[in-house]
């Protein structure tokens, strides 16, 4: 045995749980971040996520509908063992955390003692110093479900509470926190109204459409709200989700398959009928994020609809260029979960997607396929000037932000 | 090369580990039956903290002969460590990516164990 035996020292933390703290569980990236001199750099997570339904009961207190609400706060108050009042959710959110292999996607039951600002305000600020994260923007969980609502009144009340509650009683309490809010596409007029009343409320950076929903987003009725957000100029996003129930992935028997599929398809059917459609054409400054369906479907749509479109023009006359001209320069994209197990593959969808200029940094954090900065940071094959736009001047520039740097 | 003293060998039990730090360098420990295995704690996926991550048996499929599925079960042979961040799962014996086991997908950065007098060292370069 050798003479010089060193000794070693017991982690605190021996094993992740649902209970560690966020700065602890990222612990790796804040370390990459410091080695790879993040401070320096602008970072915008346009993709991360807080549980809205942990805090249902505040959220509920901002229905408009008195009836409804109160029908809410006595379900919260009284009903034990059900899930929060007027959510729909999906059976896939029972299996994210793969039986509890991935604990942070199961749940952050870490201890917060702050008490001046909510509670999700310090478990953002806690992900954004781990990731060195200067501006993040915050999306709901389950209530991504929300188009596929059979009451499409419930959509509306419970969007426009959820908005209500993230811009008064979230979002002040850190400047770094960002919303696009949500848009209750399933009702036209109720949609513009979101854009007329939280277009210019603090934090709010542009709007989001759930795109687990069948409505097609080329109907006519839809034009007034595309004109109104033009007319903002804040972009319009399609934030991908899955659904289980739909017949195609029912025949799915895993999550790892739905998953896969669902998180793509729906912006696939998007983004046809968006560029088909001539949306492109019709509103020239609209600008389009498309969010959490990874990159790989983007160069596969591109192909498909040009190849198709030259043989049918007809059925798409408002084009002026090629299909994938259109989801080049008229789209942005956001990185995760970025598929990265073929080089080659990757090389050709940023080059297709001109990433440099068009793809956005995303952490989807805390979800399971989350992405650190270092997936664009270590890329060899980019120039530091499209890593640092990737990371955060395209978002920027796509969102009109200050590239204030917090960590510095 | 160093030598680093870990743990007292009944410390851990069976299937049990510890994540220790020597001068930055963090390493897990692993115990299955009386063999050790310690690794770096570094996922070569995207360098999650993969030894602090929970320990699971394998997922095997069960067929029948006549190759029909007959649901899953654990499989007590093998044991994994699966990184918290993404749920990569690593052979605890073989510190190799437990999945897609006819290729050579990719591997925990390992360290030599040894017993002596009832401790469990660590040899690190």
């Amino acid at each position: 045995m050798d003479a010089n035996i060193v000794p070693s020292k017991a982690m605190p933390v021996q094993e992740m749980d649902v209970y560690t703290d966020t700065r602890d569980y990222l612990a790796p990236a804040r370390r990459d971040a410091r080695e790879m001199g993040f401070a320096d750099w602008f970072i915008c997570d346009i993709d991360a996520h807080h549980l809205e339904t942990v805090h249902w009961h505040e959220v509920i207190e901002h229905i408009e509908d008195p009836v409804v609400r109160h029908q809410a706060m006595m379900y919260q108050k009284e009903r034990f063992g059900a899930p929060p009042y007027g959510l729909n959710g999906d059976l896939g959110l029972r299996y994210q955390d793969v039986g509890g292999r991935i604990p942070h996607q199961s749940g952050q039951r870490e201890k917060v003692e702050e008490t001046d600002v909510h509670r999700d305000v310090t478990l953002t600020r806690r992900a954004m110093e781990a990731l060195c994260v200067d501006k993040m923007v915050v999306f709901p969980t389950p209530m991504l479900f929300l188009g596929m609502h059979p009451q499409v009144d419930m959509e509306v009340l419970l969007t426009r509470a959820y908005n209500k509650w993230l811009t008064e009683r979230v979002l002040p309490g850190d400047e770094g926190m960002a919303s696009l809010v949500l848009l209750p596409f399933n009702s036209p007029e109720e949609a513009c109204r979101t854009v007329e009343e939280f277009a210019d409320k603090p934090g709010v950076i542009g709007f989001t459409v759930t795109s687990t929903r069948y409505k097609p987003v080329h109907a006519n009725e839809y034009m007034r709200l595309y004109s109104m957000i033009e007319e903002t100029g804040k972009p319009i996003a399609f934030h991908a989700g899955y659904h289980w129930q739909d017949p195609s992935l029912a025949t799915c028997n895993s999550f790892l398959g739905m998953h896969a599929l669902g998180f793509a398809w729906c912006n696939i059917v998007h983004m046809t009928n968006w560029v088909l459609n001539g949306i492109p054409e019709r509103f020239p400054k609209l600008k389009s994020v498309w969010i959490e369906s990874g990159l790989s479907w983007i160069p596969f749509v591109m192909q498909r609809l040009d190849d198709q479109y030259l043989m049918r023009m007809s059925e798409a006359p408002l084009l002026k260029q090629m299909p994938s001209d259109y989801m080049r320069q008229n789209c942005w994209y956001t990185c995760q979960p970025m598929e990265k197990s073929s080089e080659v593959g990757l090389k050709a969808t940023f080059e297709m997607i001109n990433a440099k200029t068009q793809l956005l940094y995303a952490s989807d954090w805390p979800h399971f396929d989350f992405d650190a900065p270092r997936v664009i940071a270590e890329i060899p094959w980019i120039d530091e000037e499209s890593k640092r736009n990737i990371l955060g001047m395209n978002a920027a520039n796509c969102f009109g932000l200050e590239p204030k740097l917090r960590w510095k | 090369m160093r030598t680093v003293r870990i743990c007292r060998e009944d410390e851990l039990e069976d299937q049990g580990k510890t994540v220790v730090e020597i001068d930055g360098l963090q390493i897990g420990v692993f115990r299955l039956g009386d063999d050790f295995f310690a690794y770096k704690n570094l996922c070569p996926h995207q360098g999650g903290p993969v030894c602090q991550g929970r320990i699971y048996q394998r997922v095997v499929e069960k067929l029948d002969p006549d190759m029909k599925s007959r649901g899953r079960d654990f499989d007590t042979n093998g044991v994994h460590v699966v990184c918290p961040w993404h749920g990569l799962e690593f052979d605890i014996r073989t510190g190799k990516f437990a999945g897609a086991s006819d290729v050579d997908i990719m591997s925990l950065e390992g360290y030599a164990t040894q017993v002596q007098d009832g401790d469990v060292y660590v040899i690190v370069e």
